[in-house]
């Protein structure tokens, strides 16, 4: 529904009663990271831990969510219990469009439900309902029970935990829709702590559209670009996972904890190798018909006389690089077992995978008993490496809780911080260079979708400190405009600046559409405001020492640039949340 | 007809169901559409569409009391929204489920124009002419009132 306003419904998991409210604000901060941040700065608790009832879960969507294609993804905000700051992560799937159909802009969790629950939030429905004997569960078998427990097959998203929301885990997703995930910075240990197993949003309100026939002609212009030209076509042919063959020959692939940035046995994880032999078909987020999404699938002998099972598991660059090469497994059908493994628990891959590589070498080096890992970690052992993931996401020891909690954490007792391969959070996969570690370890949600760092140290293997912080500003900045709207990110290239200005004008938005440069100012201004209120020091980052050991295409790592950059970001980012150098 | 025979090939994305809405409604929704998209047992199952088959006699003309829905030749229905008093019996009659009642009672159903086709990006969906059925016009089973 276009409205000059926000619709948010506020539920209070203690009492299971909601509150409707109309923000102000739309034109500040149009919706999606802007409006989580403008959420988190009016209901969060900064003087309150992480897993204090009182702190809300937010998911948030944009004002042109569902009106054209790939405006289809949600931002979730909550104070991480990986640092216990403010954090965003982000998931398709179809969740955005079920909001947008419940007719809510952004939906507000608080409290704490008595016993382990589902809620069911639709345009006409409110239910807190007791679900105790899911907890516990894979994410898969809770999956099933779900469906049968709310209608509306095909017209409603299933956001669920496994264990590892359960377990409070640093490293906890929350599934959304099978395929997609809400991944990084411990979500689901917020819905964990909530008490809440599963959330099932069902879209079932319609809309009338803008009278005229401009809105038509945009959506057609909008739907020629993402279907008709090349522009999308890498993200539907081999999708992201083209950049494991890509990165290998740039020597940028991070291999076995980041030892190598490349490996000969490569051509068992490349796109290609993956959809020869292991892609059963791809799937789309809602609204988006681009499709993005490979499907590959999990044969598995169990028993004699050719006894098998059979599962689907969707795959991406991201999940190829944390637990395939970085592991050292380099076989597509190993690498999607134990991707299955991962996603059973609710565990966020590439943390999880970046946790066991750095455990491994760790091992390796005796730092670490095998009684401590309970299983004998070996770099290439898909088996070993299942049994491990339970263990990390079930907390089974001392050992792997505090893996759990985060990859230095562990090193901070065990030894071995040199090899922890976070920035930030256990690193995206890239060893591109000095650009993409500061952007990570120093960006708002410690991803590689907060800046381009490593398209961008392609392009300029100049080294100015100045330079890249400009270019993490600027680029930040656009991409929180995108992430207010909710667009795919894949999206980038399409939704140009004057694309968007006219996505907005002709459904009404007139006054967002006057000045993106404005709204993206004002979005990055209170993001990074909500995370240094709670207590973010980015001077204070360090980037451990095997990242400065990096040789790829471009030779070695400067480590002069490197804390030069960091140096700089730091400084910056502190006046992009309005506060004084440190 | 609208036909659906490649739905294997189906991704989720939910754009026919958007088409039609938008196009032919002039709506934001899922529901309010001719054809709606959904999985089979879970995204691993891969998908159906619910749309109409363009039954010859049409159960739901035949059920419905006001003639808003009506026989459309060939197959399938013509509906006029004036003449419609949100009985709902269309819907109840539909052997496929294949018409949507909004909140309001409001029906929806297939028109057959095609016009979701070309939003489709891997091609399931198709105009093609009706099929010769064992059961000939006029010599279904009665509906009951």
């Amino acid at each position: 529904m276009i409205r000059d306003h926000f619709r948010v419904l506020r539920v209070d998991l203690a009492s299971g009663r909601g509150e409707l409210l109309e923000l102000e604000g739309r034109n500040e901060v149009a919706g999606g990271s802007g409006l989580a941040a403008l959420l988190f700065e009016r209901f969060a608790r900064l003087d309150r831990p992480w897993d204090d009832p009182e702190q809300p879960l937010i998911f948030a969507i944009g004002p042109l969510t569902g009106y054209f294609p790939l405006m289809s993804k949600t931002v979730c905000a909550f104070r991480s219990p990986y640092h216990d700051q403010y954090a965003e992560s982000h998931a398709g799937g179809r969740s955005a469009l079920a909001l947008r159909f419940a007719d809510l802009d952004a939906l507000v969790l608080t409290g704490r439900a008595a016993c382990p629950s589902c809620l069911l939030v639709g345009s006409r429905q409110l239910e807190l309902r007791d679900a105790h004997y899911l907890w516990g569960s894979d994410v898969l078998t809770a999956g099933k029970a779900l469906r049968r427990m709310f209608r509306g097959s095909g017209h409603r998203s299933i956001l669920r935990i496994g264990p590892a929301g359960e377990n409070r885990s640093a490293m906890a997703c929350i599934n959304a829709d099978t395929y997609r995930h809400f991944g990084r910075l411990g979500g689901g240990a917020v819905m964990g702590a909530k008490n809440v197993k599963a959330l099932c949003l069902v879209g079932d309100a319609s809309f009338p559209l803008p009278e005229g026939r401009a809105y038509t002609q945009v959506f057609d212009e909008v739907h020629r670009q993402v279907t008709a030209t090349e522009m999308m076509r890498k993200y539907h042919n081999l999708g992201t996972p083209a950049n494991v063959a890509v990165l290998n020959g740039l020597r940028a692939l991070p291999c076995r904890n980041l030892q190598q940035t490349s490996d000969p046995q490569v051509e068992g994880i490349t796109g290609e190798r993956f959809a020869d032999a292991a892609l059963l078909r791809n799937s789309a987020c809602s609204g988006c018909p681009v499709g993005c999404i490979h499907v590959g699938f999990v044969r598995e002998k169990f028993m004699a006389d050719n006894r098998y099972l059979f599962r689907q598991v969707a795959y991406d660059f991201e999940p190829i690089f944390s637990i395939g090469s970085m592991l050292g497994v380099f076989d597509a059908f190993a690498v999607l077992g134990l991707l299955d493994a991962v996603e059973r628990m609710g565990l966020d891959v590439m943390s999880a995978g970046v946790a066991l590589a750095w455990a491994t070498e760790a091992t390796e080096k005796d730092l670490v008993a095998e009684a401590e890992t309970a299983v004998g970690l070996r770099f290439g052992d898909a088996e070993t490496y299942k049994a491990a993931v339970a263990h990390l996401a079930r907390g089974t020891n001392d050992f792997y809780r505090l893996l759990a909690s985060g990859t230095r954490n562990a090193a901070a007792r065990y030894g071995g911080d040199d090899f922890a391969c976070v920035l930030g959070q256990e690193m995206a996969g890239y060893a591109s260079g000095e650009v993409f570690f500061v952007g990570q370890a120093l960006g708002l949600r410690h991803s590689h979708l907060d800046v381009g760092g490593y398209t961008y140290e392609e392009k300029h293997p100049e080294r100015d400190a100045g330079a890249a912080v400009a270019f993490y500003e600027a680029d930040e900045r656009e991409r929180a405009v995108l992430t207010s709207m909710v667009a795919c990110l894949f999206a980038r290239g399409v939704y140009t600046a004057t694309l968007l200005a006219e996505c907005l004008r002709c459904v009404g938005y007139e006054a967002l559409a006057q000045d993106l440069g404005a709204l993206g100012r004002e979005v990055q201004k209170r993001r990074w405001r909500a995370r240094l209120a709670t207590g973010y020091q980015p001077e204070a980052v360090t980037i451990p020492k095997r990242f400065a050991e990096v040789e790829n295409w471009k030779g070695g790592i400067d480590p002069g640039f490197l804390s030069q950059l960091q140096a700089a970001y730091a400084r910056r980012i502190r006046e992009l949340g309005g506060q004084a150098p440190a | 007809m609208l036909t659906a025979p490649r739905m294997e090939r189906c991704i989720g994305c939910h754009s026919c169901s958007l088409a039609c809405a938008r196009q032919v409604h002039r709506r934001l929704s899922w529901d309010t559409a001719g054809i709606r998209v959904a999985s089979s047992g879970g995204l691993t199952s891969g998908f159906e569409a619910k749309t109409c088959l363009a039954c010859n006699p049409a159960p739901c003309a035949r059920a419905c009391p006001t003639d808003a829905f009506s026989q459309r030749a060939g197959g399938g229905v013509v509906v006029r929204k004036k003449l419609c008093i949100r009985c709902g019996r269309c819907a109840q009659a539909c052997p496929v489920d294949a018409v949507y009642l909004d909140p309001a009672g409001e029906p929806f159903v297939c028109l057959h124009c095609g016009r979701c086709v070309p939003f489709c990006p891997h091609d399931c969906l198709e105009l093609a002419p009706i099929p010769e059925r064992a059961c000939l016009p006029g010599a279904g089973p009665e509906v009951l009132p």
